[in-house]
Parts: structure tokens; sequence; C-alpha cells
């Protein structure tokens, strides 16, 4: 077996986790904040995309844009709290699933209404070649736009983490994830704290779609990014930000190696299906995850 | 509260009854004699959108071209009907039920720009006698018209295409005899669309003494890493780029990734438009197609469009999208279905035309040169001789390659090599015949 | 006052445990029966019946598959689709590989094997719940797509791997008008949406029932989880691999795993939602809605607007759909099923307030 081709299939496979990993991450803050499984974040990663590619392709300025991006996000995570989270407060968590589901189909819809339903193309500046100086050295062939992706992921990573630990309104986060009751009756202002998850979880997916947007285009196939979210967050648990970039890593690369080495046995396109199958595996044995909090009922 | 919301509630849903009860009661009767409808499968949503909207969209500005400026084909004015099949197989079946029935004697063809859809419909559409039109799609062996009366895959058939691409890679490498041993990828989409070559790919690697490989990508394909660290160990001379939609743009990524050169991958037709090579940016430069017509604006008859269609305002899409791959292949889906019907007119009388008169009118078609340059199509389309045994009429393809900011023609027309590839479609269209219980027709 | 049941008097144990004991329930359940067997196709265009009133009747039928799972045993599933693709492709290797396969054997057939996959995606359920079930059966619709497009053996080895199914021959004769495909439907839906009202009203119903609402409490009452959730599954699967099997051979005349996608799956699941959860009508109202509303929503735009780009239709259908669940979700998480309950209810009463 070659060692150096298995190392890139590795790390190509790491670096494809991460890029999971973003998605994720949104997953994360919304949970942690509410209990909510947010189904229709894939479609928040397209609209957030779209946006933003729309409003370069009218010739306005990029930071601009961004700002404006950030802002149409921010008023959509608003909107979201008063038109369906808030009605639903009592309901059942699967019931709020449910409705995420169909706020998923309703964004994408939205999105591509108002804007439409073409490709753009949208180029961060970040070339997508092998990174020179790695190859020199080992041959292996990394990209440089994964390394960078990473290093993005990584900081978003950092600075989440530190928000939710070290910042009160992390702390109110966190104290809202685990009672919402006991969070109220403290004090903490329960809208506000869900509007501010929410719009954090849409600036993540801003930049996951800015990301992933510039590997693929902007088009509708962003949206289901999402599936590939799922297993990540399984193996990594639902509410740990450290845990979703592991679940990434984990998933990535196990993805590929399983497509790689064993699809000569089986037949291939096993991709779309393992990350799956591994989650299935750690649901029936380790429900909570690798990172997440032990509190998951079983029957 | 409670009684509030229920009463709303069946307020809303007696609106909505009603409002459907108005709508089916105020359908439009019968188009009079003078209209000529035809349907238009479209797919203007879904991760094939580009391709979708913009073939049907240079169809329909075809159409609203001689509606303009020749008042319709000898005066019967085309209108048409949209219907969003998002390249789904129900969807388009049920498209094709809804449609199939409007104008004055029902629709005389159906294009489903669908493998998949064509497949739903080809038992369907024989027996209500309406032609299906694949035009470089659909299922291959439908070329023997002997065993497939209804069904069109025109111009140029996938298995030809796919034997096209071996004479040019034999070109390159400096004659046919130097294709033995080499190493070819088949990158396919796992879809029927996908799966379509490979029978063939086997059988001219046989023929020629190359090697073949087949890489299934799982739709949509937004992420092809493993199958590209495959194609780097296996080290091919060459790739064939066979998906669709976001599923031909990656590719050229990982390509750039595992620096694979762009000059050695060699798309299909489906992946070699303008909206799949953009998305890559600076990877997709040098990246080559077939195509059976010639790209960009330099046509009389596009040039027309823009001036007749789109400065009136009465264009389908963006006009910078006028000329683009898609676009004119949609234009060149017009001039076959208009030249039918002049045929068909020609035949049976000038007036609206049944799915019966189009079938015949799409066996007996033969676009010469000499018409072709009066269309103002010369060097858009290649000359199209189609018969009851060979509904395919004969077509060639060209490759072009991408330079960066547009494509551009690298090649001359290069014909397939249609014995074999007739050899296996008998075979093929024969087997069918026998499972189906079809008695192949005598051609005269 | 239309609807009261005084002067009904049950006088046998049977009468009371009727089916329907008030007899304008029975009326209105008669009329149904008639239009749908006689006034429909006799009035109906071809249209209509094969466009409209056969998926209508399949997807009603998948429904209450997933709404046995969803809404009376409360395992959420979100791989529905994935066994309507198992029927379908069952039913197609059954009538096609084994000779002179009765077609109506051919559809059993395809409905048991799906239902022993169906356990086999259900055993999770013994484990973990909620929305975690969800994404297990979700691991489920993908494993099975991949099984069909990749694996060679179901497709008959044909490499395009879309298949014409054989035609349908019943008794000698030949089923293929839209009529006499409508009445084929009709018959094997009735005959199920028995099957499934005798089902959730027995025992087994209730036991789900039980689960639903609070599975610790049920167990420890007696009711075995794994036979009653691997039931739910078993019972569920039967009816989505009985109407894979009839969508593929009446409704497309070909079997192709791109109608069995996800997508269908959220469908299937937006139809329980708005028919309702727990509820055999609430089947039958949700697939109507999902069915109608795209036709609905085109028509309407042509009328107010003109021609309407399809994309936009497209998208506005998205949004409606979307909005709808949450509405729904909001105001009557029970559905329309509940919205009829609710009318008779106040029909009962009607014109008295109170």
């Amino acid at each position: 077996m070659n060692v150096a081709f298995f190392l890139e299939v590795l790390i190509g496979g790491m670096l494809s986790g991460v890029m999971y990993a973003l998605v994720a991450l949104g997953f994360v803050l919304i949970f942690k904040s509410s209990g909510v499984f947010n189904f229709a974040q894939g479609a928040m990663v397209l609209f957030s995309a779209l946006t933003f590619v729309r409003l370069l392709e009218m010739h306005i300025y990029f930071w601009l844009a961004l700002a404006l991006t950030l802002i149409v996000m921010i008023v959509l995570a608003m909107a979201i709290e008063r038109l369906v989270l808030r009605p639903l407060i009592n309901q059942p968590l699967i019931i709020l699933f449910m409705a995420t589901i169909g706020l998923n189909f309703f964004l994408e819809g939205l999105a591509q209404g108002v804007w439409d339903n073409q490709v753009h193309g949208f180029e961060l500046g970040i070339n997508d070649e092998p990174f020179e100086a790695l190859r020199q050295l080992t041959g292996i062939l990394v990209s440089t736009f994964d390394l960078v992706a990473a290093l993005i992921a990584g900081t978003l990573v950092l600075g989440l983490s530190l928000f939710f630990h070290k910042t009160r309104i992390g702390r109110a986060l966190r104290a809202v994830s685990d009672d919402h009751q006991a969070a109220l009756s403290v004090g903490i202002p329960l809208h506000h704290i869900w509007s501010i998850t929410w719009a954090a979880a849409g600036i993540v997916a801003l930049v996951a779609g800015m990301l992933w947007g510039s590997r693929l285009g902007v088009q509708f196939s962003l949206s289901l990014i999402t599936l590939k979210a799922l297993p990540v967050l399984i193996l990594g648990g639902f509410n740990s930000i450290p845990g979703a970039i592991v679940g990434g890593l984990i998933v990535g690369a196990s993805e590929k190696l399983a497509e790689v080495y064993l699809s000569r046995f089986v037949g291939g396109g096993i991709e779309n299906f393992f990350p799956y199958l591994l989650a299935m595996v750690f649901l029936i044995f380790r429900p909570y995850g690798l990172f997440g909090d032990e509190i998951i009922e079983r029957v | 509260m409670h009684r509030g919301k229920g009463v709303a509630i069946w307020c809303g849903m007696a609106m909505l009854t009603v409002l459907m009860a108005g709508v089916a009661l105020a359908q439009q009767p019968a188009d009079p004699n003078k209209e000529q409808f035809v349907p238009i499968l479209i797919y203007r949503t879904g991760p094939y959108a580009a391709g979708g909207s913009g073939i049907m969209g240079g169809f329909m500005d075809y159409m609203a071209l001689l509606n303009e400026r020749d008042g319709g084909i000898n005066g019967i004015k085309l209108v048409w009907e949209e219907c969003e099949t998002a390249y789904n197989n129900d969807r388009g079946v049920e498209c094709y039920e809804r449609l199939k029935a409007k104008g004055v004697k029902g629709a005389p063809v159906v294009n489903p720009l669908s493998t998949g859809i064509t497949y739903a419909l080809i038992d369907r559409a024989t027996n209500d006698k309406i032609p299906l039109v694949s035009l470089g799609y659909g299922r291959t062996d439908a070329t023997d018209g002997r065993v497939f009366p209804y069904v069109f895959p025109l111009i140029t058939n996938y298995w030809n295409q796919s034997s096209a691409k071996v004479r040019y890679i034999a070109q390159l490498s400096g004659g046919e005899d130097k294709l033995k041993g080499k190493k070819i990828v088949n990158l396919h989409l796992n879809v029927p669309y996908g799966k379509e070559t490979i029978p063939i790919w086997d059988k001219l690697a046989e023929k020629f003494g190359f090697e073949v490989k087949h890489l299934a990508v799982p739709p949509p394909g937004l992420d092809q890493k493993s199958l590209w660290l495959q194609i780097r160990e296996y080290n091919p001379d060459w790739v064939v780029n066979r998906n669709w939609g976001v599923s031909c743009t990656e590719p050229l990524r990982e390509a750039a990734r595992i620096g694979f050169p762009r000059d050695k991958m060699l798309g299909v037709w489906w992946c070699g438009s303008e909206e799949d090579v953009f998305p890559a940016g600076k990877s997709a430069k040098g990246y080559m197609t077939t195509n059976f017509h010639g790209v960009g604006r330099d046509f009389p008859v596009i040039e027309e469009i823009i001036d007749k269609v789109y400065t009136p305002g009465k264009g389908n899409l963006p006009v910078t999208r006028a000329g683009s791959v898609y676009y004119n292949r949609g234009v060149i889906h017009g001039i076959i279905t208009a030249e039918a019907m002049r045929l068909a007119h020609q035949k049976f009388g000038v007036a609206p035309i049944s799915g019966e008169q189009m079938q015949w009118a799409l066996e007996n078609l033969n676009i010469t040169p000499e018409r072709i340059k009066e269309i103002g199509a010369e060097g858009l389309m290649f000359p199209l001789k189609t018969s009851c045994k060979d509904h395919e009429g004969g077509g060639a393809v060209r490759i072009q390659q991408w330079d960066g900011e547009k494509w551009v023609s690298v090649s001359d027309w290069i014909k397939p090599y249609s014995d074999l590839v007739r050899a296996e479609v008998e075979k093929s269209a024969a087997q069918y015949a026998k499972e189906k219980g079809i008695t192949p027709r005598a051609c005269n | 006052m239309v609807y009261r049941e005084s002067g009904q008097f049950k006088t046998t144990y049977a009468n009371d445990m009727a089916m329907f004991p008030i007899t304008q329930d029975r009326w209105g359940l008669t009329v149904i029966i008639v239009i749908a067997v006689v006034v429909v196709p006799v009035v109906a265009s071809n249209y209509w019946i094969t466009s409209l009133l056969i998926p209508f009747l399949i997807f009603a039928l998948a429904a209450l598959g997933l709404n046995v799972l969803t809404g009376y045993a409360g395992q959420l599933s979100l791989g529905h689709a994935g066994f309507m693709g198992v029927g379908a492709y069952a039913a197609y290797n059954l009538a096609t590989r084994i000779p002179d396969m009765p077609l109506l054997l051919s559809f059993l057939g395809a409905g048991l094997i799906t239902t022993v996959v169906g356990m086999l995606f259900g055993l999770p359920s013994l484990r973990i719940k909620g929305f975690y079930l969800a994404v297990a059966t979700l691991a489920a619709q993908f494993i099975i797509e991949w099984a069909f497009s990749s694996i060679g053996w179901f497709s008959g080895g044909t490499a395009t791997m879309t298949l014409d199914t054989p035609p349908m021959i019943i008794f000698g004769y030949r089923i293929h008008t839209p009529r006499q495909r409508y009445y084929l439907t009709l018959g094997i839906v009735m005959l199920l949406t028995l099957l499934a009202k005798n089902l959730v009203r027995s025992q087994v119903g209730r036991a789900w029932m039980a689960m639903r609402d609070m599975d610790v409490a049920a167990e420890a009452m007696g009711i075995r989880p794994l036979t009653t959730k691997l039931l739910a599954f078993a019972i569920s699967s039967f009816y989505a691999g009985v109407a894979g099997a009839l969508y593929g051979f009446v409704f497309l005349t070909s079997v192709d795993i791109t109608a069995f996608e996800l997508e269908r799956s959220f469908r299937l699941l937006f139809m329980v939602i708005i028919g309702g959860l727990g509820s055999i009508l609430g089947s039958f109202l949700g697939a109507a809605f999902i069915v109608l509303l795209p036709i609905l929503i085109n028509n309407a735009a042509t009328l107010f607007v003109g021609t309407v780009p399809t994309n936009l239709i497209a998208n506005i259908e998205l949004m409606v759909f979307g909005g709808l669940i949450i509405f729904f979700l909001i105001v009557e998480p029970y559905g329309l099923a509940r919205l009829w309950h609710t009318t008779k209810e106040k029909l009962r009463l009607w014109p008295f307030p109170h």
C-alpha cells in the first residue's frame, strides 16, 4: 500500500470534513442555545451565499455587500424567531424539528424566487491548486484552498468557543440551552438570546456559503450540504463546538478512505451513505456523540 | 381564540376551493385553427437549471423569431406552454399528460430534455402516437426506427458521440494503432444518462485495445475528491467528463488540485457550457468538450434573434445568454422542429399538425447544407437526413476548448464509427423488440 | 342538527363497536364510495384520472403507511420513499424473473419484501428515538438509493437502470386504459384502507398510541416495545411497498430510483403533517392537498398574472409548502383531519353554539 497516497486520501478527507464541519457549526450554535435542530441551516447557507453573490454582481463594493448580507441574515433570524419559534415554544422538540423542515423549503423557495435559479460563479481569490511547499517536501498534493478553509474554520471554532465560555452572553446562551425555565427565572431574555443565536448561525452560514460557493459556484445544490452535516453532528455531539470539527474530520476522512479503498469490493458511490452508516453505529452505541452531553434518553 | 382560528381556516379553505373551481371553469376553449401548439418540458429549478432553461429558452426564442419575422410557419403561429419537470421522471410524465392534448390536434412533438423522462415516456408516446425528440440524448437504440417508430435521438446519439471521442483521441495520438495500451477513465454521473455509454466504451476498448475504467459519481456530485484521488492513482491518459449540472464543474477543480491537465479532459456535450465552467474559474482553462453545433453569436440566425426578439423585449432569458452553448442547442431544437413542420405542411396541407403527421415528417427530414445556409445557421448545424431505419440523422461532432473567456472550436467535424455503433444499436433494439413483443416495421 | 346522533340506539355489541357508528357517517361514506367507483370514471377526463386521481390514491396509500408509523406509533421516519422504491423494484423483479407470475401476487410479494426490509431498518428504533431515529431512517433512505443505482442485479443487469414495467395482466385481462388502471388502484387502496382502519382500532393500534404518548409508562403497563415498534415498521413498510409497486407499474410504467428520492420522503411527511398525524382520513386529505396544490398554484398564477415563468411557480410552490407546514404546526398540529373533526363536532350542535 502506497503510504504517500494513503496520507493524501486521509488529509484530503479531513480537509473535506472541515468544510462539512463549517456547516455543522451553525447547527450546533442553534442546538446549544435552544435545543432545536435546525434543518433549515442548508437553506440559510444558500440564502446567504445567493444574497451576497447577487449583491456583488450588482457591482456593490465587497465589504458593503458583506455588511448588507449580514444585516439581511440578522433580520431573517429575528423574523424566524418571532414567527416560527415563539408560537411553538412549548411544543415537543419533534414538532420544532418538523417546523424547521418546512422552514428549509420555504427559505429555498424564497432565496431562488427573489434572486434566481442560475449558477453564479464566485471567486474569493484563493488558489485551488496544490500547495507547492508541501508538494516539494513530501510529494503529497494538498490544495491551498482546503488549507485556507481549514484555517478559517479553526479560527471560527476558536472564536465561538471563547465566546461561549468567556463572555456574559455566552454564559447566558449556555444557561438557556440547559433549562429554559430556569434561565427565564434568572432574568435572561429568551427571545433576545434566540435572535442572537440564529443571527450567529446565519453568519456562520454565510462563511460556509462563501467557501463552498467559491468552490462549486453558488447554486441550489449548496443546500444539499445539510445532508452531509448530519452525520458530523451525530459523531461529534449536537451541542459541542469542537465536536463539530472532530466529527467533521472523522466523517470526511472515513468517507474518502471508504470510497477509495472499499469501493473496489462493493461498487462505487458508497461515499453518500457511508457517513450515515457510521452515524447509525454511533447512534446505537453512543448517541450523544464523542463530545456531546450525556442526556439522551434511551428506550 | 380557538373558534376564531377554526373559522379563519375554514374560510381560507373555502376560498381556495372556490378559486380552484373558478379557475377550472374559466379555462380557455380549444385554440383556433391558425395556431400550432408546442409543449415545452423545461427545468428552471434544481441542480440542472442552467441547462434546462438555456436550451428551452433558445427553442422558445427561435419560435418567437419565426412568429415575429414570418408570422409563424406558413402563416400558422406557434404557441407554447411551459411545464416544470425539475428533471424528475414523474413530473415529466405528469407534464406530458397535461400538455399532450392541447391544441387543435394535440401536441405534435415532445422534447423531454432528460434521458430518464424519455425512457418513462416511450411506451406512452408510442401509444398516443406523439413523437419524442431526444436531440443528442435519450435512448440510444431508438436510432433504429423500425423498433422505435416514435422516438428520435436526432443528430447524434450517445454511442456515436463516444466513438467520435475515440476517433479524436486517435487523431491527437497519431493514429488508431496508437490507442493500444492507453488508459481512459469514464467519469459518469450515477443516473441512467450517465450509465448509458458504459457498454459502448467497453466495446470500443475491446476493438482498439485501450483500457477503460468506469467511475460512478453519486449524484449530485458536489464532492468528488475520493474519485479524483482514485484517478490520480490510476494515472489515465484521458478523462471523459460525463456529468450534468454541478457535477460537471467539480471535476475541473479536482483536476486542478491533483494537477491533471485540463486539456486531457474530454467532456460530453452536457458538460460543455459556460455555466459549467464559470464557477470553476481559472481551473477550467484548457478543458475540452464535444459539441454537435457551433458556438457563439457569429451566426446570422442568432444575430437575428437578438435583433428581432430581444430588442423589442420578447426574449426568454437575459440577453447575455444568447449565443451560449445551451442556448444555441435550443435554437437547433427550434430549427429542426420548424423544418419538420414545414415538411409536414408540404405533404399534409397548411394546418395544425398532428403527432402522426409530425412523425412522418421527422422520418423524412433532409436538411441540406443549402437550406442551412438559407436559415442562417451555416456552421451552427451539420446537415441532417433521417429515414425510417435511421432516426438519428447522421450527425457529426466538433471539439471545443475553453480558453478562459469563451469556447473555441478546435477541430473539424468528426464523424463517429457509425458501422460499429449501428451494429450494437441494432442488437440492442432487437432485444428490446423481443422483450416487448414488438414486430419491427419493415422500412421501404 | 344535521349531524345529531340522538335517536340512534345501539342494541347489540356489534353495532356499538362498528367502524362508523353514526348513520350520517355511514351515508357519507357510501356516497363517497359511489362517487369514487361509479361517478368519477364516467365524468372525469383522462388527464384527471391518470395525472391526478391515480397518484392521489397511490400517495394516500403511502401516506397511510407513514401515518401508521409516525402518527400512530410516534416513530418519525424520513426514509419512507426508499421503502416505496424497494416495493417498486421488488415487484419488477418478481414480475419479470418468475415466469407467469400473477400481477397481484407480485404486488403482495413486493409488500412482503418491503416489510422485511422495513423491519431491518426499524431495528435501531429499539435503542433510539425521536430525532435520532429520523437520522437513522435517513440512513436507510440513502442506502436504499445507493443499492438500487449501483447493484445491477436489481435492475436485471441493464446498465441504464430505467426499467420498463411489463404489461399488467390480471386473470387474462390486460390493464392499460386509464379507467382500468384507476379501478385497480382504487380496489387495492380501498382494501388496504379498510385493513388499516381496523388495525388502528384494535389492540395493536392502541398499543402504538400508548407507545407514542408515553413509552416508559406503556412498557410499565406490559406493552412490549420490541414487538410493537417492529410491527409498526412492518405494517408501514408493507403499505409503502405496495404503494411503490403501484407507482411503478400503474402510474409511471417504469421503475427508476429517482422517483423515490429524499424529496419524495419529505413530501410524504408533509402529507402526513398537513393531513393530520394519527388519522386515516388525514392521510387522504394530506395526499389530496399535496397532489393538487401545484396545479392550483399554476392555474391561479396563470389566471391572475398571465404567463408566469415556471421557475417562479416552482419557487412559490416551495414557499407555500414550507409556509403551510409551519402554519399547520403552529395552528393545528393535528392537521386537516382535526379541522374536519372539529367541524363535525360543531355540526352536532349547530345551530346552537353551546
